[in-house]
């Protein structure tokens, strides 16, 4: 009962967090991708840097800002499943932006044109090359997820790792390590990537569908 | 105080020491695996059983240091006022204050709840009851920052003491003594264990230049020791 507590946990934590870094992610690439202004070279350096973020320097810096001593301490966010979706969304968000940009420019750069040229609104034309890179996007979400989904670092600081409340697929695979418990600690392995799989399996189906069209 | 004693053993003897830092639970494991030539650890009951089975050949007393129950200055459940162990551990329970457990089969786990057994109480699956399966430090931090109690050795408090908003409230029962054991890892169960080295290192140890070590480790930053050498002692005079 508690391994199915804790995957469904895992699961809800980072689906949320990798929803959320969605909506940040895909109109912040689309904005680097097709903007064209002073500075886009240093931001998507930063972006591309973030998407390398080691999650434990994420986890310190979130844990920073949500002790009691810190600027969000009033919040009383830190260990709690919050805590780590706020961590998780940072981690993720870059990964989504990053590759949410690199999708977009790797469209044919006429197309823009043409469809602006067609009479088509700034929207429409989004919408349009959000549908042709509509399966690099996928992949973006799908590195999303499964940067957030396997991650210990920030998930063991800001959640803590509290049995029934903050433990995920993750910390508790360290959990039964340092415990000597080896054999579950390969079962719960399994298991994270079994589930990682079955969704990535789903997002490809769901992908490559999308390319038979 | 390993980062003390290891260069001194190393410089005496000429063994290199791989240190691997683990809890109790996992250092056994690896004993019983035969991945360490030699442990020293802090969990007797456990030990005895390792031992029971043949997978040490040589255990012998090294010190003790102590564990202090510790909390919230405002200490809701008025642990400081309580006479025994047993009455502390029935006073958190009673109201239901904040317990931050380690919860990691750790030899400072496994204290806690003997202490829970002796008081006659059942902690686990109450939701003031938080199990963070974590080291000393975070779960000192965790205690912390949620204003719970939180059983910790003395030497891990002090080095976080400045960190975290917790005093001592209960200290000085025999019950609360850790003692810690070296032990040898049975070659006959693993051919690639290092004997000689393993049992230089127990030797070392229990030596009065490593006895030495030991009693004036921490003096100089805490301003207290934080362990007491016990080679010269027998299990049964320190309670075990």
């Amino acid at each position: 009962m508690e391994i199915f507590k804790i995957t469904i946990l895992s699961l809800q934590v980072s689906t949320i967090a990798t929803l959320i870094s969605l909506f940040i992610g895909l109109p912040f690439g689309t904005w680097l991708a097709l903007g064209n202004f002073r500075g886009r070279s240093f931001i998507l350096s930063i972006i591309n840097t973030g998407m390398a973020l080691p999650p434990v320097v994420v986890g310190l810096v979130v844990a920073i800002m949500l002790w009691r001593s810190g600027p969000l301490g009033s919040l009383r966010l830190i260990y709690t499943p919050i805590a780590i979706i706020i961590a998780q969304t940072i981690i993720a968000a870059p990964v989504v932006t990053g590759l949410t940009a690199a999708a977009l420019e790797a469209l044919d750069p006429r197309l823009q044109q043409q469809l602006l040229g067609l009479g088509a609104s700034r929207g429409q034309m989004v919408w349009y090359l959000w549908r042709e890179a509509r399966l690099p996007l996928l992949a973006a979400l799908m590195a999303g997820f499964g940067s957030v989904i396997s991650e210990i670092g920030a998930s063991m600081m800001v959640g803590g790792n509290i049995k029934g409340q903050t433990r995920v697929l993750t910390t508790a695979i360290v959990l039964e390590t340092s415990k000597g418990e080896f054999g579950n600690a390969l079962a719960l392995s399994a298991l994270l990537l079994i589930l990682t799989y079955l969704i990535n399996l789903s997002l490809t189906l769901i992908q490559q569908r999308g390319q038979r069209k | 105080m390993l980062d003390v004693l290891l260069p001194a053993f190393t410089e005496k003897t000429g063994y290199n020491v791989q240190l691997v830092a683990v809890g109790s639970g996992q250092a056994l494991k690896l004993g019983e695996q035969g991945n360490a030539d030699v442990i020293l650890l802090h969990s007797p009951t456990a030990e005895k059983e390792f031992m029971a089975n043949g997978f040490g050949i040589d255990r012998r007393l090294v010190m003790h240091n102590d564990f202090v129950i510790v909390g919230p200055p405002s200490d809701p459940a008025s642990l400081r006022s309580q006479p025994t162990l047993d009455s502390v551990f029935k006073a958190i329970f009673s109201s239901a204050s904040t317990f931050v457990s380690r919860g990691d089969d750790s030899g400072t786990h496994v204290k806690e709840l003997a202490l829970w057994k002796n008081a006659g109480l059942n902690p686990a699956g109450e939701d003031w009851y938080l199990e963070t399966g974590q080291g000393q430090g975070a779960t000192l931090s965790i205690a912390s920052e949620k204003e719970g109690y939180a059983i910790t050795d003395r030497g891990t408090f002090l080095a976080y003491k400045s960190n975290v908003d917790l005093e001592i409230l209960v200290e000085g029962d025999p019950f609360l003594l850790n003692v810690y054991h070296v032990i040898t890892v049975n070659p006959e169960k693993w051919s690639n264990v290092n004997l000689e080295g393993a049992r230089a290192f127990a030797d070392f140890v229990t030596s009065p230049e490593g006895q030495q070590i030991i009693a004036e480790f921490g003096v100089d930053r805490y301003g207290e020791p934080l362990f007491f050498p016990d080679a010269d002692k027998t299990d049964e005079e320190l309670g075990l």
